[in-house]
């Protein structure tokens, strides 16, 4: 009997630890979000915990009103999409002939990519090589070099050769070509794991920042990561105070710095809870070899 | 003439059977012509391109006309002071890392473990995995917000109770427990899925005739669960002291601050200062390739281990 209660009581200890750790992962993010919605006032006093105080929506105002984030914002939507489009052709392309096992040269090609997911020339010969290709601060150079994610090659690739390989060959019998049984028949049957690259993909290039400071010296050209990063981290903000200057009464600092953040990560809490569960299977897949 | 032998005879007809594969398969081929070059221009040209760690390198000559200096850049980044600093807070970081870091994941996979609730189980993994999906700009965005000593909200609301100004990104151990700390809150909960799996394939008769015996909880986490993950554990660990020479550039470059980089410079953000702001690119390129030679080395000697701990590599 008390064996009983007692496990009940540890369940109700680990239950309240386990609420303790999930509030830590989530309250950086509701502070933030609570000051980005306060009055210059009660931030300056340190009054603003986990909701906003003075509730206005001043900061986001100003966001919106700063051209050169707006633009970061749109930039990035767009780079995104560019992105996404290329890395998923690619992908689609090298995964789909890789199926082939009698394809001539596979495991030649199959050796050449993996490779690639240990060794690489670093930031330098990376550097160079765009500079001698003349991608140095052009879009481009924010979508060629990631375009093909080995790893996300490999796992499309399994996905593709668990659809029954019966499907094909009544396909070849009746004369269809592998682009045509690529187009009407994998893609088709592929629908949500192509879904779920194209996600992890668009995350991957919203998150990124470092290409971007490396190969980027443009403001029109700044991703939303990059522009974040002059903003609040790197304390470049002078085109900021020129616009406080202007408007009276413009939030401190602090309540716009927060409001980008959360520019800068809404896209992703949004997509999250519908990839999750895809990326926690990416994750095994990664853990049991290629 | 000879007529052809039945060898020479076969070797032909296997001749045309290849060239016969390869063209009927010219599609496939085709297929794969775009992401071959790709991985040809964007992957192995820039392996070639470390030779610039061994030539003088001039921009204008491009990295094939430039001169040969041979060893040259590794003698001169050996006398570097910034660059041994680099190389030391590389270790250092990753070996913190690994002590203050590596459990973690365990016990909260352990913990989840022991949950019942169904429902409550699957909202906390969903919590406990989110902060992985955040990126480190955003990260050391709030690390400002949240910890600068003057006007971070922690610092703001120590000051009002009475408590003085904790300088968490200023002061050089703070930083690097703050760093660790960081890692920490974005990756610990993702660590845990690994273990997790691990988890799902204990044998379940293996609780029940515990507890036919009477085990406690606790006994039978410690004498099923633990050794049931114990190859997870071991094969993680192998793979972590691999990594531990190589450190990644966003979240110690994003992270850091003039203020630290006595402890905050590593490899990586080292090369970047060198050769992309400094466009020394010759010593740059040789340290990026030192840190890879060194990484290699733990990677293999990892493997090794683990090939005798395990009867099993790490790829």
């Amino acid at each position: 009997m008390s064996h009983a209660a007692n496990s009940k009581w540890v369940d109700a200890c680990i239950i309240a630890f386990i609420s303790v750790i999930c509030l830590l992962c989530l309250l950086p993010m509701i502070h933030l979000l609570a000051l980005s919605f306060s009055s210059n006032g009660a931030i300056m006093a340190g009054k603003v915990s986990l909701y906003p105080i003075g509730f206005n929506l001043t900061a986001y105002k100003s966001v919106f009103a700063h051209a050169a984030m707006v633009r970061s914002l749109f930039f990035s939507i767009f780079l995104v999409c560019l992105f996404t489009a290329v890395a998923m052709f690619m992908t689609i392309i090298a995964a789909y002939p890789l199926t082939k096992s009698k394809l001539r040269g596979r495991n030649f090609f199959l050796f050449l990519i993996v490779l690639t997911m240990f060794f690489s020339g670093g930031i330098i010969p990376d550097y160079l090589l765009m500079r001698e290709l003349h991608l140095l601060d052009k879009i481009w150079v924010l979508v060629l070099p990631g375009a093909i994610s080995a790893f996300y090659l490999l796992i499309l690739k399994t996905f593709f050769s668990s659809i029954p390989v019966e499907l094909e060959e009544s396909a070849r019998m009746d004369g269809a070509s592998y682009f045509r049984i690529l187009w009407s028949i994998m893609l088709p049957l592929s629908l949500p794991s192509l879904a779920t690259l194209s996600l992890f993909y668009a995350v991957g290039r919203w998150n990124g920042f470092q290409d971007a400071l490396i190969y980027i010296t443009s403001q029109e050209l700044y991703p939303i990561q990059l522009k974040l990063y002059a903003l609040v981290i790197s304390g470049q903000a002078n085109d900021l105070s020129i616009m406080e200057a202007q408007n009276a009464g413009a939030p401190v600092p602090q309540s716009l710095k927060a409001a980008s953040i959360m520019f800068g990560t809404v896209p992703i809490l949004l997509v999250y809870p519908f990839i999750q569960r895809y990326f926690i299977s990416g994750a095994m897949i990664g853990a049991v070899k290629g | 003439m000879q007529p052809l032998s039945h060898a020479d005879r076969s070797n032909k007809q296997k001749l045309l059977g290849h060239a016969r594969g390869i063209l009927g398969d010219w599609q496939l081929y085709f297929l794969l012509a775009l992401p071959l070059s790709y991985f040809i221009i964007f992957k192995y040209v820039p392996m070639l391109g470390v030779a610039v760690a061994f030539k003088d390198y001039n921009v204008f000559r491009g990295i094939w006309e430039s001169e040969w200096i041979g060893l040259e850049a590794f003698r001169e980044i050996f006398q570097m002071d910034a660059f041994l600093y680099a190389l030391r807070n590389t270790f250092l970081l990753n070996l913190l890392d690994l002590v203050i870091g590596f459990p973690i994941p365990i016990i909260l996979a352990l913990l989840l473990n022991e949950l019942r609730v169904k429902w409550f189980k699957r909202s906390a993994q969903t919590l406990l995995y989110l902060p992985h999906f955040i990126s480190w700009v955003v990260i050391g965005g709030m690390a400002v917000q949240l910890f600068a000593t003057n006007s971070g909200s922690v610092n703001v609301f120590l000051n009002s109770i009475g408590i003085e100004s904790i300088p968490f990104l200023s002061e050089k151990t703070h930083w690097v427990l703050t760093y660790v700390g960081t890692g920490i809150w974005r990756d610990a909960g993702w660590g845990t899925i690994l273990y997790l799996a691990a988890l799902t394939g204990i044998n379940k008769e293996l609780y029940e005739a515990a507890e036919v015996d009477g085990a406690t909880r606790l006994r039978k986490m410690w004498h099923i669960t633990l050794p049931g993950i114990k190859p997870t554990i071991v094969i993680l660990l192998i793979i972590n002291v691999g990594h531990m020479a190589s450190i990644g550039f966003e979240r110690p470059f994003l992270m850091g601050n003039p203020g630290v980089s006595d402890v905050a410079e590593v490899i990586s953000t080292y090369v970047y200062t060198v050769g992309i702001q400094s466009a020394r690119y010759t010593v740059a390129t040789a340290i990026g390739l030192f840190q890879a030679v060194i990484g290699l080395i733990f990677l293999l000697t990892a493997d090794f281990i683990s090939r005798k701990v395990n009867d099993q590599g790490i790829w």
